[in-house]
């Protein structure tokens, strides 16, 4: 096989002053074959977003990001100063943020931010093309009489609208790489499933590998390839979507599984089964098992030490000393 | 747009009426023209003559309908110490005071704008120190003490620039910095903390994640989002500018409406100060609307709503 097209190897972001830093990401690795989904699941907290900001070199000033390599199409972008790495954003990969309702700039046309993110990466394109480039994604993302919306301001679209318009920048100039930070989560259920479906879609017909970042493990059973669940600043399970789903070796694989409402079986807007306790505190060194305080298959030794990655096959791992391993998931029937 | 502007122009010219009416009122009714037209050690008989001459026996309501229908022709009476319109006293100084407060806006936004741009960039930096440093000083130093100061350094000791005057531009360099340093720290203040604030919103990080170049960003993304608030800033400014004018054509003798304004108020001439009040506020009023239009146009969420 050719070289995956995003590849991170022991990716560490530390943010903030030395003394009380905060160790969000805490050296994680993977792989995205192009056309591929993975996607990283977690609660809200974990490094999720500081993961997806450091591929992008999009770090806040305060954050220090530290690997062994990241790398597109087999070509290091970790040491590139933030010019030449501003040369591949938008070009070989880009980005879709959680906030549609804040994400474009209020005081430009939806046309003008399109056509600018053409443009800065085909300074010599014609006029025209930027604005037809523009209007075919904006049919393409599912927005109707797309001419007209051109001339319209932010503030007269919808949120469901705003996000299409995200897609459409964000593939404007036909990138190798989408990562989307919790693209749907500011949205409507309704809307939600009509974003990931045109995600699914557009990755197909382009030919796209996504970084899909969700906090909801249901959303990733429609979407995924291969997921990643995040605990803490690191990765305590992966595996394909079937694996994972399956058979969750890790219990807070099980715990975020449990969480997933059914249709049908959990009331509408009732309580979910939320997993107990809180996520440790990122700014110490965490001593044992991350979970501990939480799990409830723990044992005494679990406290101690790092706990390892188990990896039983390529791609396959999880990070538990007393792992799930022969029973099925108790799994709700989100996934047939 | 246009019909935002129409009922700007509607809501401003409702404020001149307003201010009209307290104009009259402060001068007619707070206190008795007559006497001080009359002057000190004036009989009774003096001050009913100059009463019945300049018709102050009439009513209020009357005399101020004429007054009104008069000065919107820009007919403003006669001034008592020079007898001449008034109209022509007031408008043969407009030109030095309008030069001298567009000079000085001009300059402190040629020193605030690139300023604050440079602060936020890099905040907690040199430059930015510099910068709140700057805006610290200028918030300090009173305007006539800059003026002396100025006189003293670049008149009197380098001989670069002329003490006193308004009859060329070079005449104007000096009062026009002394008045601009003193509109200068609100702006660069505003201006550094809208960019600073601009610069953390998620607009930034989508034009960044579209690989847009620095210069690009804080130009064209991050600037026209914060110079908003700047624009209502620098119309009251300006308003200060007119009012600081006062002190600043006082003490290099320049022959503009704030000189105007003192000589007239020291010997109550009443319908000079009259006017230059109308007048100031009317060019205030003008000011607003056109910073209320400017923003309409800088943000669509004003215009379109
Ligand atoms: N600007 C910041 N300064 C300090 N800590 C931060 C900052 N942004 C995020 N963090 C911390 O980094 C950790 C990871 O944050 P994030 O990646 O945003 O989580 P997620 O996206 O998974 O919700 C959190 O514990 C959060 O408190
Ligand atoms: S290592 Fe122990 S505490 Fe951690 S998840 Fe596994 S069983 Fe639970
Ligand atoms: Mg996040």
């Amino acid at each position: 096989m050719t070289a995956p097209l995003l590849k991170v190897d022991d990716l560490h972001v530390r943010i903030g002053a030395r003394d009380r830093q905060v160790h969000a990401v805490r050296g994680i690795s993977f792989e995205i074959a192009r056309g591929e989904t993975l996607s990283i699941v977690g609660e809200s907290g974990c490094g999720k977003s500081m993961t997806s900001l450091a591929v992008m070199g999009l770090l806040p000033r305060t954050a220090r990001r530290e690997s062994h390599g990241i790398s597109i199409d087999g070509a290091r972008i970790d040491g590139l100063s933030d010019r030449a790495m501003s040369d591949l954003r938008g070009l070989k990969l880009a980005m879709i943020f959680q906030e549609p309702m804040t994400a474009l700039n209020p005081v430009y046309t939806i046309g003008n931010q399109l056509e600018e993110a053409y443009r800065r990466h085909n300074p010599a394109a014609a006029r025209g093309d930027a604005r037809a480039r523009a209007v075919y994604l904006l049919e393409k993302v599912g927005i109707t009489a797309a001419s007209e919306r051109l001339n319209q301001y932010p503030h007269q679209l919808s949120g469901g609208l705003r996000q299409r318009v995200m897609i459409a920048m964000a593939l404007m100039c036909g990138p190798d790489l989408i990562i989307a930070d919790e693209p749907t989560t500011a949205l409507d259920v309704t809307i939600q499933a009509q974003i990931l479906r045109l995600l699914r879609d557009l990755q197909t017909e382009f030919n796209l590998s996504i970084l899909l970042i969700t906090h909801d493990l249901g959303i990733v059973a429609r979407t995924a390839d291969k997921v990643a669940v995040m605990y803490a600043g690191e990765f305590v399970e992966t595996g394909t979507a079937r694996e994972v789903f399956n058979a969750p070796a890790h219990p807070y694989t099980r715990g975020l599984l449990a969480a997933i409402p059914v249709p049908g079986k959990t009331e509408r807007g009732g309580k979910l089964a939320a997993i107990p306790g809180t996520v440790p505190s990122l700014t110490d060194h965490l001593e044992g098992c991350s979970f501990f305080g939480r799990c409830s298959r723990a044992v005494p030794d679990c406290a101690l030490g790092h706990v390892a990655l188990t990896e039983p096959s390529a791609g396959r791992a999880w990070r538990c000393r007393r792992p799930y391993l022969e029973e099925a998931a108790h799994q709700g029937g989100a996934l047939s | 747009m246009m019909v935002y502007a129409l009922k700007r122009a509607v809501l401003g010219l409702a404020i001149m009426l307003t201010i009209s009416m307290a104009v009259f009122a402060l001068t007619n009714i707070a206190s008795d023209p007559a006497i001080a037209i009359a002057g000190e050690g004036a009989t009774a008989t003096d001050v009913e003559a100059v009463r019945q001459r300049y018709g102050f026996d009439r009513p209020v309501v009357e005399r101020y309908a004429e007054w009104l229908g008069h000065a919107v022709r820009g007919d403003f009476g006669m001034s008592y110490r020079q007898q001449r319109p008034v109209a022509r006293v007031v408008l043969e100084r407009f030109p030095v005071t309008f030069t001298l407060a567009c000079l000085a806006l001009g300059f402190s936004l040629a020193l605030a704008l690139p300023l604050a741009m440079f602060a936020a960039l890099w905040p907690n930096s040199m430059i930015d120190r510099f910068a709140v440093l700057t805006a610290l000083v200028a918030q300090a130093v009173p305007t006539f003490w800059l003026s002396l100061l100025g006189i003293l350094v670049f008149s009197v000791e380098l001989g670069w620039l002329p003490v006193s005057g308004s009859t060329s531009f070079v005449h104007y360099i000096l009062p026009a910095a002394c008045l601009g340093f003193f509109a200068m720290p609100a702006i660069l203040r505003l201006t550094r903390a809208g960019l600073l604030e601009v610069l953390e919103a998620d607009y930034i990080r989508t034009a960044r994640a579209k690989g847009l170049r620095t210069p690009t960003i804080l130009v064209k993304h991050a600037l026209r989002n914060a110079i908003i608030p700047v624009v209502s800033i620098a119309s009251v400014q300006f308003g200060y500018l007119l009012s600081g004018s006062v002190i600043v054509e006082t003490i290099f003798a320049m022959q503009g409406i704030g000189y105007l304004a003192w000589e007239s108020v020291s010997s109550a001439d009443l319908p000079v100060v009259q006017a230059l009040v109308l007048v100031t506020a009317f060019f205030y009023v003008l000011l607003t609307l056109f910073a209320d239009i400017l923003n309409a146009w800088l943000d669509p969420r004003i215009r379109i709503a």
